[in-house]
């Protein structure tokens, strides 16, 4: 309700907004029109009787599925009741297609908490660990749930962009393995809950590669030209380098750093394009064949194009960690909690973790999956796979931007074009554009003699 | 000339097309069974049906429809009363605050973007004001890149209207106010109404400016369809654009018609 | 009540939304991120003078593609009868109330490597090309988008000519091409000058048609300073450095465009 203070111009765009709200929520069909943030003050009644009639349609809508299936399974309503009738809302900043949208009959997991706490949800995603921390630094912009991952956790920590979380409010931390509690990057356990984790591995179309896919080196395979998708963020390209060299995931060593990003430049006439989320669409249509990517991803898209594999080349892989998180600023801190203790319920982590495909850290979670998925050597893999990873810790300050900087380069060089075409042409439009200017200052004078 | 003229209508049928290919594949992809792009598998209108029970596209409709039409009618007030400022200004001061009006309208949007960004953030850390990124900022940042548009439309009308009929109003014993409202409005009305026609537009396709300072709250609908390029643009975007697409067309062709009745009516009221 | 008055308000706006923020991305530009003065953030661009090169010469063949099409276009367009170019004009806008990020999303479709285009290729046993994810396929999604901005300010120069001065050129003797050379070009330099603006400055800072249609790695000046401030290398500095430096090259190449036409009616061609 702070946008009431800002100015008068806004208070009256707020109050426009408002209205134009209230009478379209009339109007939205039964999916249930989410009301703006703080749209419970200075609502008439005529407004309140069509929220009211509108949360009831919403109810109906929602019986067929997952609301009825939660209240058997029976939610503590007492907790997720306590900020019903309130009008809050919470921001969450999640990864593109990483949580159950509701789409494909699954469950949406978004509505189903405002459904159950009558919180309204805001959710926007991000691609990258370096655009989330980009825009909490200097977005503007208030988030209350953040799902970084291990190497960034750790950096948010230590530059005290993380709230401590209030573990008395997130009961269903209970369910989370032991092996994931008091990780690395976070030793204490004090700002993180564990989401997901996954390994990277190498997703490659069956009909365009027949070989059997076990090193990062089919990477920078010339035969596969064009056909190469590439991450196109720092951390992960260069882990992938990383392990093809031979070198930790977590080197300081600038030559070490500095002959990744050779080997990457190297690579990138072979590759078609440098993405995070487009994968998807790239792999299923057949427009690329070979990408690394994370696992839990290439079960999602093995749904739809059944000759895509995966496979751990023999060098390793990273093992990440996902992890829920509070960031400073957050306003809702409360209902925020609430938000991290349902993502960690059995049943929703069950159903989210089913359609998104990672690996669970939730032990009640894991229990409720089908015995298919629990046996699913891409999800979890056997020990032998396991024992060859290496977690992304955080780096110092130094090395980060050093790294940021090799990215950028790899990323700006440019072979493919002709370095001479632009100084030719600058030249030749500025004495174009004087001698133009010449001419006319010549001929003015020609005609102020005539 | 014959041949000039078969010659410069496949040319523009040419352009035509090519501007219109695009438009033509989205408008078709709507209708694909498919959720994925390229692949025809069939015909369906599910898409036209989902759209409107996705919760995601409809909020970020209404967002944009709510930032545009606010931040017109804010920019269209604040623009007309500077035009009207600007016009009985001297030459020099006309000349300067013209120059300065331009600076929105010629520097790209990416500064403007960013810019604002600064803007915002600088205002709400260093001077505390409760300013957070969400519709407030967005509104404000689309006044800001509309006000000019409503400036350039108004002044011309400005110029063209007589400059005396304002003076004769107040002779005829109108207050200030009412000759004001009496004569002046309806005299740059057009202006008025382009530019706000105008500010609307601009408004509603504007990505640029908006990504840089919208915040999680205040998803437009430019902002939703980035979101989704990332990973696949699914089909009720087309299927919403095609809507918006048909109704503008179709308003076009209205408007059209009836500045062609209006121009026949009159024409044969000047025959008789 | 004077009527200068009444762009107070406007005024006070314009500061705080327009200077105000063009002077944070010089402090910004000019300090580090401890708050001192320096100049590392300007000198750490030239790192990126490939970049910056290659999107003025990218941008510069957009607009210079878009002129040679646009400019016929224009001229055919204006010399039809009015209710015609009327018609024309509309066609011409309608697109733009479509989201240009949907239209530069559907030109992917066509030029993919399974695209429609490569596919109906295909038919005929040629391809696949490879369209996508080049600077060819950048400049393409450059010209599809910002043409209009050409075609509309060039119309409403040409309109003004008045077909009598052509006539009587040409009853005068002139061949047509003297014609073309010696009257139309002349009297449509205004419409030519700004509808090169229009088109260079949005294409020369734009990161989502590169985004789009280069793959990511046909990175451009925007792309730079969209990484800085809200993408994978957060450093507010330095790309307050990259933006104030694209500001410098948009003004220069205003600059270079004015030379050519004494007086821009920039009004006649915004609207």
């Amino acid at each position: 309700m702070k946008r009431e203070k800002s100015s008068s111009d806004v208070l009256w765009s707020c109050f426009l907004l408002r209205s134009c709200a209230g009478v379209q929520g009339g109007f939205a069909p039964t999916g249930g029109w989410r009301m703006p943030a703080g749209s419970g003050r200075g609502r008439s009644v005529l407004q309140r009787s069509l929220s009211l009639l509108l949360s009831g349609l919403c109810c109906l809508a929602l019986l067929s599925l997952p609301v009825r299936a939660e209240e058997e399974t029976g939610f503590d309503l007492d907790y997720y009741g306590r900020f019903r009738g309130q009008n809050l809302s919470i921001n969450v900043f999640n990864w593109g297609e990483y949580i159950s949208d509701g789409s494909d009959g699954s469950l949406n997991v978004n509505k189903a908490f405002e459904e159950l706490t009558g919180i309204t949800v805001n959710y926007a995603t991000f691609a990258t660990n370096e655009e989330l921390y980009s825009k909490l630094k200097g977005g503007g912009a208030r988030y209350d749930i953040v799902i970084p991952s291990d190497y960034m956790v750790a950096r948010m920590i230590e530059e005290g962009m993380l709230e401590p979380l209030d573990f008395a409010n997130i009961p269903n931390f209970e369910n989370i393995y032991p092996q994931y509690r008091n990780p690395e990057y976070d030793p204490e356990n004090l700002y993180s809950v564990p989401y997901t984790a996954g390994t990277v591995g190498i997703i490659y179309n069956t009909t365009r590669v027949q070989e059997p896919v076990e090193s990062w080196g089919i990477l920078w395979d010339e035969r596969y030209s064009g056909d190469i998708l590439m991450f196109s963020n720092s951390r992960d390209a260069f882990g992938v380098a990383e392990k093809y060299l031979g070198f930790s995931l977590n080197t300081t060593d600038p030559a070490e750093l500095t002959a990744c990003a050779n080997l990457l430049l190297e690579q990138k006439p072979l590759v078609q394009a440098y993405v995070m989320d487009e994968i998807f669409d790239k792999m299923i249509s057949g427009e690329a064949a070979i990408a690394p990517y994370y696992a839990g991803d290439y079960l999602t898209m093995a749904d739809t194009n059944e000759d895509l594999a995966f496979s751990i080349p023999k060098e390793g892989t990273n093992l990440f960690v996902d992890a829920i998180c509070i960031p400073k600023g957050a306003q809702q801190k409360e209902a925020a909690e609430m938000y991290v203790n349902f993502m960690c319920e059995g049943t929703v982590a069950a159903d989210n973790i089913t359609y998104i495909g990672y690996t669970t850290p939730n032990s009640a979670a894991y229990a409720l999956l089908d015995p298919e998925i629990q046996e699913d050597p891409v999800s979890y893999p056997p020990a032998e796979v396991l024992e060859n990873t290496e977690p992304f810790l955080a780096l110092d300050q130094e090395t980060g931007l050093l790294l940021d900087s090799l990215w950028t380069e790899v990323l700006t060089t440019d072979s493919g074009y002709n370095k001479w075409a632009m100084p030719v042409f600058v030249v030749v439009a500025v004495a174009l554009s004087i001698s133009l200017t010449l001419v006319r200052r010549w001929r003015k004078k020609r005609d102020q003699f005539k | 000339m014959n041949r000039h003229k078969g010659l410069s209508r496949a040319y523009t049928a040419v352009v035509l097309a090519f501007l219109y290919l695009p438009i033509l594949v989205l408008i078709v992809f709507s209708f694909n069974k498919n959720k994925s792009r390229g692949a025809w598998t069939g015909f369906t209108l599910d898409w036209y049906r989902k759209l409107f029970t996705n919760d995601m596209i409809l909020t970020a409709f209404m967002n944009t429809l709510i930032v545009a039409v606010v931040s017109s009618i804010f920019a269209t007030v604040i623009g007309t009363a500077a035009a009207i400022g600007i016009n009985s200004m001297n030459r020099w001061m006309k000349k300067s605050l013209r120059t300065l009006t331009y600076i929105p309208i010629m520097s790209p949007e990416i500064i403007m973007g960013v810019s604002l960004m600064l803007l915002f953030v600088f205002l709400r850390t260093e001077l505390g004001l409760p300013l957070e990124m969400g519709l407030c900022t967005l509104i404000l940042s689309h006044i800001t890149f509309n006000i000019p548009y409503v400036i350039f439309n108004v002044l011309p009308k400005l110029r063209q209207m007589d400059k005396y009929a304002y003076d004769a109003a107040l002779d005829l014993g109108c207050n200030p106010w009412q000759a004001f409202y009496k004569v002046v409005i309806p005299e740059i009305m057009p202006g008025i109404t382009a530019g706000f026609l105008m500010a609307v537009t601009y408004s509603l396709d504007d990505f640029v400016i908006s990504y840089f300072t919208a915040g999680p709250t205040s998803q437009t609908l430019p902002l939703a369809i980035w979101g989704q390029l990332r990973r696949r643009v699914s089909p009720e975007m087309n299927a919403l654009s095609a809507i918006v697409f048909v109704v503008v067309l179709a308003l076009l062709v209205a408007g059209n018609f009836s500045a062609i009745r209006r121009e026949n009516r009159d024409r044969k009221a000047v025959g008789r | 009540m004077k009527a200068k008055f009444a762009s107070v308000p406007y005024l006070v706006w314009i500061v705080i939304f327009t200077i105000i923020p063009m002077l944070l991305i010089i402090v910004f530009a000019f300090t580090s991120p401890e708050g001192s003065f320096t100049i590392a953030n300007i000198s750490a661009v030239g790192r990126y003078t490939d970049v910056i090169m290659k999107s003025i010469w990218l941008a510069a063949v957009a607009t210079a593609v878009c002129l040679l099409l646009s400019y016929p276009f224009a001229y055919i367009l204006s010399r039809r009868p009015a209710r015609q170019q009327q018609v024309s004009l509309m066609l011409i806008m309608l697109p733009m109330w479509m989201s240009f990020l949907l239209r530069t999303f559907a030109w992917m479709t066509l030029l993919e490597k399974t695209g429609l285009i490569n596919r109906m290729l295909g038919v005929f046993g040629v391809g696949p090309l490879e369209m996508i994810n080049t600077s060819g396929a950048v400049v393409l999604g450059m010209v599809y988008n910002y043409m209009p901005f050409m075609i509309l300010p060039l119309h409403s120069v040409m309109m003004k000519i008045d077909n009598s001065i052509i006539e009587a050129a040409q009853d005068l003797g002139a061949s047509p091409m003297r014609v073309f050379f010696r009257v139309v070009l002349p009297l449509s330099f205004p419409g030519v000058s700004s509808g090169i603006t229009m088109v260079f400055v949005p294409a020369v800072s734009t990161f989502i048609i590169s985004r789009m249609l280069g793959g990511g790695s046909n990175l451009m000046i925007g792309d730079l300073i969209d990484m800085q401030f809200l993408g994978n290398a957060y450093n507010p500095h330095l790309g307050s450095a990259i933006s104030l430096v694209l500001m410098v090259i948009i003004l220069l190449c205003m600059s270079i465009m004015n030379q050519f036409d004494d007086d821009v009616d920039m009004e006649g061609a915004i609207l």
